[in-house]
């Protein structure tokens, strides 16, 4: 068996592979946290709290109405997306103007609100979530076997990252969504219907997270503790990226999950830490953030 | 972020009343023993002082600091090994609880003072994330488990803190002990510089303050006193386990913080009185905490950002003002 | 000349937070007029255009477009009700590059400049559509700011200070934009205090001191009013 470093090749490939699943979603999450905060500069602490939801939805639509995971990747984005236009237009709309931290109180307290409540109906304990048939099975990559499900995940996450970035880079509503972000009144002079804007911006955020939570229900368990310790590390990704540039926090997420599992490789005891501590450094040398600009 | 509090130091009538107040207020501590459960009131207490720590550095230089349950977890973890393995006398195990948790508050302190706002409260709770992560793998706080059955001992090697009234004393004392150092602090000189970095950043360092030492320099003192009110609770209910240093106990004093009003001296006690209170009152029922916890700061964000005690004080300004 | 106004302001207040800025403005332009709004530094002229815009919130009065009530409408409504707005500090985005900025205000009725005619217009904003917004050297950011709302098809546009700052060259070549599009037919209020620049092409001033309305003559007053004008110019 052929080692790298002293590792076997299989072994390392294969936390590689897990580091870049997660990094996957890790870019996935802080992009929509990123989209969210550039315009309604809202920390959405209820992201991971949105992604849970996702899961949960494909999981319920399974087991009480027997949709399967295709039509939930469709179904649970836009049943969250809609609650979280509801959010936004009964709670977050009141809170432009006042100090951002309340933004990030609510966010966080809607955060608990919905996983206690998952936690009260489901327990703390994960539910299994089968891979779709049409993406279970490996393949042989010659040096080593991956999961087809994991190879969807990473293909899938980037189609969905590159999407993004596109649709904010390339299209209309993507400039008026960077316009908005330097300057929204001078945007709503123009008769662009910014309230609208940040209503949809929101909603899309949080569909982003959802159809991130459907793709990861089949990797983790489907459970309501699943958002919250993620987006916390999500936050640290966030502040190494910087989020002045959508694209920084696309890339900084794969980079850091792919640290994270090498971290399990050669110091397997750091590596739940390993994505803080690079952020405490990060802090030390550039306190913007590798991508971000100073404010 | 926060709300005026030097208005009753500008309001001479107010302020007799106030002392009178406040004396009536120790009075009642004095004697609430004698009414409710001891075991109650020494957890109010703690929390009480845990969310005063941490309303000076929210409500008087303006920081969010999403990861306080380090330093009040991570010095009950101190103060419980300290009492239970090395067998030290109790005020030394919680001294020394508080003293770890201004190192800890020195480098977290460090790290964090270099974004401010939002950033700040989110990099403080990824820190903190941090450190619950370590205290769960280094053996010395036995994971999962906790230390367990830490001896609350003889107080200087005499008075027994067995005896349930003598450590709701104790706990008493060391409450007001920390009220008070607040209270001087935020009405020191220092206090003024921070109340002027929290109004505006800019103009204090053109003033020619050197902004980021203020700050850390509350920032060590808000966790050594969290740390001080960790300690204690480590000593009172004999145990210092992983809940306290997690995130949600970051989120329980903010919002016993919040709910009470945010920069007012008394805001945190009355709002760590009624969140202990709910959470007691819940335990009997099957209504989840997590859940009602979420209610109530999304009740406060959207209705009452002043907090209770923030509103009072509010309207009593208006009337004294006759504002319409 | 006694057609209704097209855009009519009586008893304009407003207040930035506390300060009360405009104290009963009046003001009326009817369609295809060009109006000057002359004032000193701080006369409350911007105050005016972001009122009648709606950027300013706290307003009491009557601002009519066309007999539309605009005070009631939200910010977005008052674009789509035929204004277009050209601020004093050009509002270019940085985070757009030209041809984005161009593109950004919405159109609000048939009948504005297509892009070809407005390239024709500004060949400079052509040759740099794909560069950064905020790149442009001050007259041309002037230049985009003004091209960007001959494209939505409003019929009234409010430029604030157009000329201020530029070279003149620019002004010139600015001049000769306004020129056209009067030949056009669309309505301008202008705020200028170069007032020989303003004379080319305003059919009418207003004079501003302190927030009011104090004077107003038809354009071919200006010079033999020069001597009144210096004193409340100060200039
Ligand atoms: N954002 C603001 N907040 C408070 N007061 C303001 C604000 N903007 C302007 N003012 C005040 O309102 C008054 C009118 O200002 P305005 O900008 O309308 O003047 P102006 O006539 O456009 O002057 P200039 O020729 O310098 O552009 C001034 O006294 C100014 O100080
Ligand atoms: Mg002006």
């Amino acid at each position: 068996m052929s080692t790298i470093f002293g590792i076997p090749t299989p072994a390392l490939f294969g936390q590689v592979l897990i580091g870049l699943i997660n990094g996957s979603f890790y870019a996935m999450l802080s992009l929509g946290l990123a989209v969210i905060f550039g315009l309604l500069r809202v920390i959405n602490f209820a992201h991971g709290a949105q992604y849970m939801l996702g899961a949960f939805a494909a999981y319920l639509l399974l087991n009480y109405l027997g949709i399967g995971y295709w039509p939930a990747l469709i179904l649970a984005p836009l049943i969250v997306g809609a609650i979280a236009v509801v959010i936004e237009r009964t709670m977050l709309s009141r809170l432009y103007g006042v100090d951002p931290l309340y933004g990030l109180l609510l966010t966080f307290g809607l955060a608990l609100i919905l996983e206690g409540a998952f936690r009260h109906w489901f327990g703390a304990a994960g539910q299994p979530y089968a891979a779709p048939p049409q993406l279970t099975g490996a393949v042989n990559l010659g040096f080593m076997f991956m999961p087809i499900y994991r190879g969807w995940v990473v293909i899938a996450s980037l189609v969905i990252c590159l999407g993004t970035w596109l649709l904010i880079e390339k299209t209309r509503l993507g400039a008026y969504l960077r316009a908005a972000t330097e300057n929204a009144t001078l945007v709503q002079a123009f008769g662009v219907n910014v309230p609208l804007l940040l209503t949809l911006t929101y909603g899309l955020g949080a569909a982003l997270a959802a159809l991130a939570g459907v793709l990861a229900a089949p990797i983790y368990q489907v459970s309501p503790l699943m958002g919250t310790n993620l987006i916390i590390i999500v936050f640290a990704v966030v502040v190494v990226g910087g989020m002045g540039s959508i694209l920084g926090a696309i890339v900084t997420g794969y980079v850091l999950g792919i640290l994270e599992g090498l971290t399990k490789v050669f110091y397997p005891e750091a590596s739940s830490i390993v994505i803080f501590v690079i952020m405490a450094i990060v802090l030390l040398v550039r306190p913007a953030g590798l991508f971000g600009r100073e404010e | 972020m926060a709300v005026g509090t030097q208005y009753l130091a500008e309001q001479p009538k107010l302020r007799t009343t106030s002392m009178v107040l406040g004396a009536a207020a120790i009075a009642g501590m004095l004697a609430a023993p004698f009414f409710f459960y001891p075991v109650m009131l020494m957890s109010v207490l703690c929390f009480a002082l845990f969310a005063c720590a941490f309303n000076l550095l929210i409500g008087y230089v303006g920081l969010l600091s999403f990861g306080h349950a380090a330093f009040f977890g991570g010095a009950a973890y101190v103060t419980a090994h300290a009492a239970k393995v090395w067998g030290l006398e109790p005020l030394t195990s919680i001294l020394l609880g508080a003293a770890g948790a201004a190192v800890m508050g020195l480098i977290i302190g460090f790290v964090a003072i270099r974004r401010q706002g939002i950033y700040f409260a989110m990099i403080t709770l990824a820190l903190s994330q941090m450190f619950a992560f370590i205290c769960l793998q280094v053996p010395f706080t036995h994971g999962e488990d906790g230390i367990q059955g830490v001896p609350r001992g003889y107080l200087l090697g005499l008075i027994d803190l067995n005896q349930p009234l003598t450590m709701y004393y104790v706990t008493l004392a060391i409450f007001l002990f920390g009220f008070f150092a607040i209270w001087r602090i935020v009405n020191s000189p220092f206090g003024n510089i921070l109340k002027a970095i929290r109004e505006n950043e800019r103009r204090a360092v053109s003033l020619g303050y050197r902004v980021d030492r203020y700050k850390l320099g509350a920032f060590v003192m808000s966790a050594a006193l969290a740390g001080l009110a960790g300690g204690t609770k480590a000593i009172v209910f004999q145990f210092a386990t992983l809940t306290d240093v997690q995130w949600q106990m970051s989120g329980e004093v903010i919002l016993m913080t919040l709910l009470g009003g945010i920069g007012t001296m008394i805001g945190p006690i009355v709002g760590a009185g009624l969140v202990i209170a709910l959470q007691n009152y819940l335990a009997a029922s099957n209504f989840p905490v997590t859940v009602l916890i979420g209610i109530i700061f999304v009740i406060c964000v959207l209705l009452f950002r002043r907090g209770i005690v923030g509103e009072i004080l509010e309207l009593m300004r208006r009337k004294t003002k006759g504002v319409s | 000349m006694s057609s209704a106004p097209l855009l009519e302001v009586r008893g304009l207040n407003a207040w930035y937070g506390e300060s009360h800025v405009l104290h009963g403005v009046d003001l009326d332009i009817r369609e295809g007029e060009t109006v000057t709004l002359l004032g000193r530094n701080g006369a409350g002229k911007t105050t005016t255009l972001r009122a009648i815009m709606g950027i300013l919130r706290r307003r009491e009065g009557v601002i009519r477009l066309r007999g539309q009530d605009l005070l009631r409408l939200p910010l977005h409504k008052v674009a789509q009700a035929g204004i277009g707005y050209v601020p004093e500090e050009r509002g270019i985005f940085a985070s757009l590059n030209v041809s984005e900025n161009l593109m950004l205000p919405p159109t609000v009725s048939e009948g504005g400049m297509s892009v070809e005619e407005i390239y024709n217009l500004f060949p400079n904003l052509h040759e740099r559509r794909s560069s950064q917004g905020t790149k442009l050297s001050g007259g041309e950011q002037q230049m985009l700011a003004i091209a960007r709302v001959l494209r939505t098809g409003a019929r009234i546009i409010l430029l604030d200070e157009p000329t201020e700052g530029l070279a003149p060259v620019i002004v010139q070549r600015i001049g000769d934009v306004l020129v056209a599009l009067k030949k056009r037919g669309m309505t301008i209020l202008l705020v200028e205090q170069n007032f020989r620049f303003a004379k080319k092409v305003a059919d009418r001033f207003y004079l501003m001191e302190d927030g009011r309305m104090v004077n107003s003559f038809p354009g071919h007053e200006l010079d033999a009013r020069m001597d009144e004008l210096h004193e409340v110019l100060g200039v």
